[in-house]
């Protein structure tokens, strides 16, 4: 049996999918919305490095690399954004955060 | 190869069962930690396509820096997650369905997909024979050449979200007794000095 390139494209859209779900499983609580953003760009890393194996192009390695930086800053904003909220409205709440509704 | 292929179905059905403990689990340190266990297998994934440095920054980005990250709100954060919990199965059926259509795109996309022959020629960066150098240094030698400023604008990034997340968090509390030099070197004796004469025998 050998494993190809649809196996690895086949999972990476299950997990893709599975963080789309997981973020309407959570609507309420912004850090599982954060923990399945996190799963879909695990899903598009793998995507890229299976490409760039199977291509035998470094590229797609280089720019997973980035995705990687782009993600780890994400986090941090996004939980730092979260703990200010926290610290202002004792709730992390979705349907709280509306002060800028108008 | 079986070996290969048994690797694989492991590691694939840890990441996908892992993941689905993420968003269905009802304490958020368990899902983290089901993150945590998520990335560990796709490192593994990475090295089974031969990408060894992506797989080990994986573990040192996502689980030491990213997931701890997550952890440490988690902890720190006092919420009743039962609470934010509530009614969300109303939001189900509306996840399935377009879950399940972009599910369904990506299936039509990968099952009508064939690579333009050409593609193979067209590689940006060739990967050299693993027997030559090893993937580490393969990278190296294209990030710091090829792609050095998407490289520098990374580090730029980064630099960003840690001034940002530091500026966004941190707070001056009152009643804090901090050193402050300049005006210790203003003070002069006779601000904060007076001398008395004091009189033999009519001190109280």
């Amino acid at each position: 049996m050998v494993i190809g390139m649809e196996h690895y494209l086949t999972l990476a859209g299950l997990l893709f999918t599975m963080g789309v779900f997981g973020i309407f499983l959570n609507r309420k609580n912004v850090i599982v919305i954060l923990m399945s953003v996190e799963l879909m760009l695990l899903a598009v890393n793998i995507n890229f490095v299976t490409f760039s194996s199977y291509l035998n192009d470094l590229t797609g390695q280089v720019f997973t690399m980035f995705i990687l930086t782009v993600a780890a800053a994400e986090a941090a904003i996004g939980l730092a954004i979260l703990v200010v909220f926290f610290r202002n409205k004792g709730s992390i709440a979705v349907e709280d955060i509306s002060a800028m509704k108008g | 190869m079986m070996v290969q292929a048994l690797a694989f179905y492991l590691f694939a059905g840890i990441i996908l069962l892992s993941s689905f403990m993420v968003i269905t689990a009802r304490n958020p340190v368990h899902s983290v930690l089901f993150l945590i266990l998520a990335f560990f297998n796709s490192a593994g994934l990475f090295i089974l396509l031969g990408a060894e440095f992506i797989a080990l920054l994986m573990v040192i980005v996502y689980v030491g820096a990213v997931a701890v990250l997550f952890l440490f709100v988690v902890m720190m954060l006092d919420i009743s997650f039962a609470d934010l919990r509530k009614g969300a199965m109303q939001y189900v059926p509306m996840g399935l369905i377009i879950g399940g259509v972009l599910l369904a795109e990506l299936v039509f996309m990968y099952g009508a997909w064939s690579f333009a022959p050409e593609s193979v020629a067209n590689a940006a960066s060739p990967t050299p024979a693993p027997a030559d150098i090893p993937n580490t240094e393969a990278l190296g030698q294209v990030l710091y050449t090829q792609y050095v400023y998407p490289f520098q604008i990374a580090g730029l990034i980064l630099f960003v979200a840690m001034v940002g997340a530091i500026v966004l968090t941190h707070r001056t509390r009152p009643g804090v007794r901090r050193q402050n030099i300049a005006e210790q070197h203003t003070r002069k004796p006779e601000d904060v000095l007076s001398i008395k004469k004091v009189t033999p025998r009519t001190g109280a």
